[in-house]
């Protein structure tokens, strides 16, 4: 049986619909306008206790008002600190002129796992545990997953990770449980400012690109969205943001590959260098007998 | 969430909620906007393409939770094994029935303990059979999953065979059936690796297939010369220098071609290991090459090519985590690659 890998990897349709639901409600995500985000952190608070996350360390970074760090096994939501030396646009921050005439400026962004339309981590997974849901997000089933910690390398926005003692990998579940009685998830009910926003797919789309729109034309032309692109190498996310700055300024990857788009190539290449082993040996059993 | 207060007269103190602009000066502080001389506006993108900025250098992406010696063992052990399977075809054709024995159960010893390391590595051992439950062409560990499934019981039957001479039929039903799918055994580790987001193990996906053929041919060659007696070493000695040769030579190209993340290769522990590797890879070749019939020597360079195979997979593997960890390797390349897509 021939598997067309190519399809199997990079149709063109709803990551739902791929994935064999045939009739299934619309694809939904999150939209973070970063923008309007003040850093209150009601965002991770919620997330933990309505999934019942563990602690993930009682640490001080000392590095910015982040003492979470980035986003893993115990950290579905983490909401970024950046200060630079800088000014939203024409903004003036009241008392925080610098010396050298700039302001302080503080961006912050609430990360999360961005439910990718070719989403690394599900396809690599051996056992099935994480899947696709009729919702198009991705899940991992903790009753099947053997923690082979094979998702964790392969995510290209380090979001999933193994949860220490226990062995299992963990992320965001886009709270399965609440979106599938029409609830929104715990994130987006707790952010105060809508910087979280959850809806359809589509929806958010349209939405993002007026915000993007509106700030552009109020001279905010840093302003870019992350992960809105379909033809991006992941082929868009599910959670996407409105960013002010470079995505690595954030932590997040410049420009993210799924890394099995390359897979069709590496099996040929496994192929041809297993042929070699055959035709390598073969060739050192010639020769005269002593 | 509202921010309006309803009084008699209408809403008041109505807030813009998530249509807020960020960005506008409202006038309520010095306006030092205007632009400077010489200098180019704040919201300028200020990096170079060669530079980057980071959050607070952290890691963009998580770091592997394998552990060593599992998994670097287990890359070694299923080369080991499934190389030997075809040397041990190879010799049975030929008529070397020690090296044909050696080969066998070197490949039953290794990839009996490339499974128990596999197992160790998971985060829950007792699950191990969910990786049965399906089959997935886009993961590499499930097809592996399936191929040490179809292999392992071949081989040990094999070797069961040749060291009992029982069954003979049967011992070269499984002798054929692991050498046919022990190459697959030793090659598909180069795709479970380079199919994850870790700079210096995906960047290298083009090579490392044939990197861990070489290596896995010289671990082979190299338990073939310790074992097989003198008379029947002369494949072996062609072979190990041949596959040390092109080990030593293809990791180099592969390094090479990575560009500034061939640089995970040259730190820490992956510098050391890969040091030592093309040390012990070189001369176990040369010796290979050289030993005649010095039975003693050819041993040496056995076991120096082993050595050197081994080292090699813990170096490339010990690379990734270098790779993993520093921002940089993730973020300028796909900066230039960006930069260059849309430049094109
Ligand atoms: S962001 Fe990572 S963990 Fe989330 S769906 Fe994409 S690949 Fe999976
Ligand atoms: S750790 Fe669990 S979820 Fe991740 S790839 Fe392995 S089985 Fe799948
Ligand atoms: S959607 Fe649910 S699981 Fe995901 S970050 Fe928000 S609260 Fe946590």
């Amino acid at each position: 049986m021939a598997v067309d890998l190519e399809s199997l990897l990079l149709e063109d349709e709803t990551p739902a619909h791929a994935s064999g639901y045939r009739d299934h409600p619309p694809r939904m995500g999150f939209f973070t306008d970063t923008s309007v985000c003040i850093g209150c952190k009601a965002c991770e608070v919620a997330c933990k206790e309505w999934n019942q996350v563990p602690e993930d360390g009682l640490n001080f970074t000392g590095m910015s008002y982040d003492n979470t760090g980035g986003l893993g096994a115990d950290t579905w939501r983490h909401v970024a600190f950046i200060e630079q030396r800088r000014r939203v646009a024409h903004q003036v921050s009241g008392e925080e002129v610098q010396d050298d005439g700039g302001s302080l400026r503080w961006l912050m962004s609430s990360d999360v796992c961005k439910h990718c339309t070719h989403a690394a981590c599900l396809d690599v997974c051996p056992t099935g545990a994480l899947m696709r849901t009729e919702f198009g997000t991705v899940v991992v089933q903790e009753d099947i997953c053997n923690g082979c910690g094979y998702c964790i390398p392969a995510c290209p926005y380090g979001v999933i990770d193994q949860r220490q003692g226990d062995g299992r990998a963990w992320k965001c579940t886009l709270c399965y449980d609440r979106i599938s009685i029409g609830v929104e998830p715990a994130c987006a009910k707790a952010c105060p400012t809508d910087s979280i926003q959850f809806g359809e797919l589509d929806e958010l789309h349209h939405r993002a690109d007026q915000r993007l729109a509106q700030l552009h034309a109020a001279g905010v032309s840093d302003a870019r969205l992350y992960g809105r692109d379909e033809g991006d190498g992941v082929g868009g996310d599910g959670a996407f943001f409105l960013l002010l700055d470079e995505p690595e300024v954030y932590g997040l990857p410049p420009d993210p590959v799924v890394t099995t788009r390359d897979l069709p190539e590496m099996w040929v290449r496994v192929g041809a260098a297993a042929l070699g082993i055959v035709s390598v040996i073969a060739t050192s059993f010639i020769g005269r007998r002593p | 969430m509202s921010q309006n207060e309803v009084t008699r007269d209408g809403l008041e103190h109505t807030a813009p909620g998530r249509e807020a602009t960020v960005g506008v000066n409202t006038g309520a502080g010095e306006d030092v906007a205007r632009p400077r001389k010489g200098r180019r506006g704040g919201e300028q993108p200020m990096v170079p393409e060669a530079q980057f900025s980071s959050y607070y250098d952290k890691a963009i992406i998580n770091s592997p939770v394998w552990e060593a010696p599992d998994i670097p063992g287990y890359l070694f052990l299923g080369g080991l094994a499934g190389a030997s399977s075809v040397l041990a075809a190879g010799a049975q054709l030929t008529s070397r029935p020690a090296l044909a024995r050696a080969a066998k159960l070197a490949a039953t010893g290794a990839v009996s303990l490339s499974f128990a390391a596999l197992v160790h590595d998971l985060g829950r051992p007792a699950r191990f059979a969910n990786m049965l439950r399906t089959f997935k062409p886009t993961s590499p560990m499930s097809v592996g999953s399936w191929l040490l499934s179809a292999y392992a019981p071949a081989a040990m039957v094999a070797s069961l065979s040749a060291a009992t001479g029982r069954a003979r039929r049967l011992g070269n039903l499984a002798t054929a059936g692991a050498a046919a799918v022990g190459p697959l055994v030793a090659t598909y580790t180069a795709a479970l690796i380079t199919n994850t987001a870790v700079p210096s193990w995906h960047d290298g996906y083009r090579e490392m297939p044939f990197v861990f053929a070489a290596s896995a041919m010289s671990a082979a060659a190299g338990v073939g010369l310790i074992a097989a007696p003198s008379e029947e070493v002369a494949p072996l000695r062609r072979l190990g220098a041949a596959s040390g040769a092109a080990e030593v030579a293809l990791t180099k190209v592969m390094e090479k071609r990575m560009g500034l993340v061939g640089e995970a290769y040259e730190l820490g522990k992956a510098r050391r290991y890969g040091r030592l590797a093309l040390g012990l890879t070189s001369l176990g070749a040369a010796g290979a090459a050289l030993c005649g019939h010095r039975r003693w020597l050819a041993q040496l360079s056995g076991a120096a090519l082993v050595a050197g195979s081994a080292l090699e997979r813990f170096a490339i593997f010990e690379s990734g985590f270098v790779s993993a960890e520093d921002p940089k390797y993730t973020v300028v390349p796909q900066r230039m690659r960006r930069a260059a897509r849309t430049a094109g």
